[in-house]
Parts: C-alpha cells; structure tokens; sequence
C-alpha cells in the first residue's frame, strides 16, 4: 500500500499543488488526471523519491520513503518500475540490452538467464523480433512497450505510467491500455497511471485521483467518476470525448 | 543568491561523486570508455595543438629575438620553457574544453531532459557513480597524458620550424632546449593539467547533469559548460602559478 499525506509541492514561488493526500492499496490500478501542467507527473516523481516535497510523506510499508538514506532508497526505488513519458530508452545501447541493464547491475543472473528473461519480457509486450534494433529505430509506440518491458524485467511491486499513450494513434494506444490491464492481471501489480486521456481511464483505472487548482480536487472509484457532479471533474471530463463513450 | 545556489549542487554533486569511489563495479565499464574518449580520441586535435604551438613560438621568438645581442640557441630555451611550463597545458586545456567540455554537457545534458538519468535513479542505480565519477576519473588521469604528448610535440614543432626555416639547426634547437631544462617544470606542467582535467570533467558533468527545458536548456549547459571551463582553466592557471613558480 502506498499511503500519500499531505504532500505540497513547489517550484520557487510556483506552487504546483498543496495537501494532496491519497491512498492506494496493494493489486489496485490508480489514474491521475488533470489538466497539463497541473503537477500530475511531478507528483508521480514523488512516488520514489525522484523529488522530494516541500512537505509531506509518501509512506510504503510503514516507511517515509523521504527520510530513507540513500543506500535504503535505492533498495526501495527497486521495487518500482516506471514507464517514462519517452520511454527514457539508453540510446548508447540497444533494445535487448536496454531491457538487460536492470538485470546484468542488479542480479547475479547468467547470460543464459538474461537472455531468458529479456526475452519474457519482450514477448510480454508484444515485441519478440526487437531485441536487437537500435532505439533509434524504434517507432515511439514500440519505444513505450520496451520501456515497458525494462521496467517490469524485475518484477516490481508497483508500475508508475507517465503518460503511456501520449503521442500515439488511437489502435497503439488501445494496445497500450490492453498492456496495463494485462501487466496488473498478470504480474498482480500496483499501477499507477498518469494521463489526461480518459479513453485511458475508463480502460484500466479502478480509481481516479483529480488534479485541479493546486490541490487533489477529487478522488474516487472509477464508477463514482461517472456519476460525479463535482463541477471542475465535470467539466473536465465533458472537455474530453469520454462522455460520448459512456 | 543562484551563483552560490549553483556553487552548492557543485559541491554536493562532488561529495556524491567522492562517496561512490568505492562503488567501482557500477562505473568501471565507463571508466575504460571514457578513458578513449576523453584520452585516446583526443590525441589527434592534442598532436596538432603542439606541433602548431611550438612551431608558431619558434618563429615568433626568433623574430623577436633578431639581434646579435643573444646566441641562436636560446630561441630553443624559451620555446621548449614557455611550452613545458605554460603552453602546452593551457593551449590543449583551452581546446579541450571545447572537445570534451562539450561533448560531456550534452551527453548528461541530453540524459537529463530525455528522462535518461531519472530512469537510472528509479532502478535504484546511482547515476553519479554511474556518469559523473568515471568521466571525471578519466579526465583527471588523462589530461597529463595528453599534456606530455601536446609539451614533447611542441618541441619537435619548434625544432622542425627553426630548421625549416633557416632560423637555428635543430641541433642548436635542442640544445638551447636542454640547458634550460628542468624537471620540475614538467612536474608543474603535470600538476597544470591534472587540474585542468578535473575543472574542465567536473563542470561540464555539473552543467549536463543539472540541465533542463530540452533542446534549448541542453544547449545552454553545453555552452556555459564550454565558458566556465574556460575561465577556471585560466584562473587555476594563475593561482598554479602564483602558489608554485
């Protein structure tokens, strides 16, 4: 269970949110919508300690993850794994040694084993034949399902999204969405989702955490969602073609 | 108030960098990369720097020197003191901020604005030891190399340039070269670009590392990257030499 309390957030005299509290239990799949710019990804960057607050906790199994040392950081931060707005691929190495890199600093893995497992984990996004591409050769769907398959390579308890169907056209994106139910399904994750695409939402989420006015101004279950009169939701929600669908 | 804002991540960025030496498996594989890119492929531009610098010397000393007031051989003296002591770390210091300097900045920097580093640091890997430590590792122990080669390839500039030139025979060169010559300005040299190596590594893995705002804020810290190093080589320069000549 990750555990978010009263978490405000500045950059200078810019603040990006205040008192943003919420809770996400083990196995559960959170979305976190809002308008660009409203902090979403900077929130989710709290999540591991790649930022600190200004104030607050992110508590994971009883710990403040902000007053770990680093050497206990590092060992927490391996129990996430994040899927970059980019992919964040290392453009020095190729794809089969991108998804290899957490393996070869972080286990005492054979090659023959690596191999094993880099493989699973392509196969498990669909990505069998690109092992050997270079990343530059990836087109920007490609280059989110390897980044996939670079954070989930450890097994991680929890899988961060940042905007994973940002970018792309409407089928790759569904097959992203069809990616994140499968992973939480199949490897009985803990996601969290950051996107302000509500065709998104309504395809994986459990939960919605809303971020509007420098403050989480909602959250709740995804059929909550659907029947929530709260007018800056609302508006937001209407603003995207997700009422259409339901 | 941001120059000793800056001045703080500088030093805290170092104290990071010193407390993960021990950590060698993590950048040991850099290391040895960095070792040719900052040391191996910086030979060719180090060559041309000293043959160039020694041979222009020649010329110009003998130029100004045209009187019979000074034998001929002591154009060899200046031009192998002026090259062992001052110009051949400075010179290739200079150029290798441009080539090094520049190149470390936007290798981080570009790290840095695509999510690269934050990646690493959400495995749980430490970027630091990872990026920083071996390319400053590498350019402390290879600037010396590079700064003997760049002094010894300015002598044989002069040499080729006096006698190329009618100026003095290389013979008279090389003896003006050795009356004056004395160890201990080789060791300063050393100590020069030892320096050098470190200011130039250590801002540019600074100003890369702390990039933001994409494509131009790459740019930006490669370009204050390339300028700071500049000045603190020419600043190290004459604190070097205020403290030891």
């Amino acid at each position: 269970m990750i555990e978010i309390k009263n978490l405000t957030k500045s950059f200078g005299k810019n603040l990006i949110w205040k008192d943003v509290s919420f809770r996400i239990e083990d196995g559960e799949t959170l979305a976190v919508i809002g308008k660009s710019g409203c902090g979403k990804s900077v929130l989710l960057k709290h999540l591991n300690a790649l930022l600190y607050p200004d104030s607050g906790q992110v508590i994971i199994d009883g710990n403040n993850v902000f007053d770990l040392n680093y050497s206990e950081l590092r060992l927490m931060r391996q129990r996430f794994g994040i899927l970059f707005q980019g992919g964040a691929l290392f453009d020095s190495i190729n794809t089969f040694e991108n998804i290899a890199f957490p393996l070869r600093y972080f286990t005492k893995a054979t090659e023959a084993e690596i191999k094993e497992k880099v493989e699973e984990a392509l196969e498990m996004v669909n990505l069998e034949e690109a092992g050997s591409k270079a990343t530059s050769e990836l087109s920007g769907g490609m280059r989110k399902r390897v980044g996939l398959a670079r954070a989930i390579v450890l097994k991680p308890e929890y899988l961060l999204y940042d905007e994973p169907t940002s970018g792309l056209d409407p089928q790759t994106s569904d097959e992203i969405n069809e990616l994140i139910v499968s992973m939480a399904d199949s490897l009985d994750i803990t996601s969290i989702v950051i996107t302000h695409d509500m065709h998104s939402v309504l395809s994986i989420a459990e939960k919605v955490a809303f971020l509007d006015s420098q403050k989480l101004s909602w959250f709740g279950s995804i059929d909550e969602m659907k029947n929530s009169e709260h007018p800056p939701l609302v508006e937001f929600t209407t603003a995207s073609e997700y009422k259409i669908k339901v | 108030m941001e120059a000793l804002k800056q001045l703080g991540q500088y030093t805290l960025l170092l104290y990071q960098a010193l407390r993960s030496v021990t950590e060698f498996s993590t950048y040991r594989e850099n290391l040895f990369n960095e070792f040719v890119k900052i040391g191996y492929q910086s030979i060719p531009i180090i060559m041309l720097v000293g043959v160039f610098t020694g041979a222009v010397l020649t010329l110009q000393t003998a130029y100004q020197l045209d009187t019979d007031l000074y034998p001929a051989y002591i154009v060899g003296s200046i031009v192998a003191q002026s090259v062992i002591i001052e110009l051949a770390a400075v010179i290739s210091g200079l150029v290798l901020a441009g080539k090094v300097g520049a190149r470390i900045s936007t290798e981080l920097g570009t790290m840095r604005v695509s999510e690269q580093i934050d990646a690493l640091e959400s495995m749980g890997f430490n970027s630091v030891a990872f990026l920083v430590l071996p390319r400053i590792f590498a350019g402390v122990l290879m600037f010396p190399v590079l700064y003997i080669i760049a002094s010894s390839l300015g002598i044989i500039g002069g040499v080729i340039a006096g006698a190329a030139d009618g100026i003095l025979p290389a013979a008279e060169f090389m003896k003006g070269a050795r009356s004056f010559f004395f160890p201990e300005d080789v060791v300063f040299g050393i100590l020069k670009s030892f320096v050098f190596g470190f200011v130039i590594t250590s801002i540019s893995c600074f100003k890369g590392y702390y990039a933001y705002g994409g494509a131009e804020g790459v740019g930006n810290a490669t370009t204050q990257a390339t300028v700071l190093s500049c000045i603190y080589v020419l600043l190290a320069d004459f604190v070097l030499a205020a403290l030891l000549l």
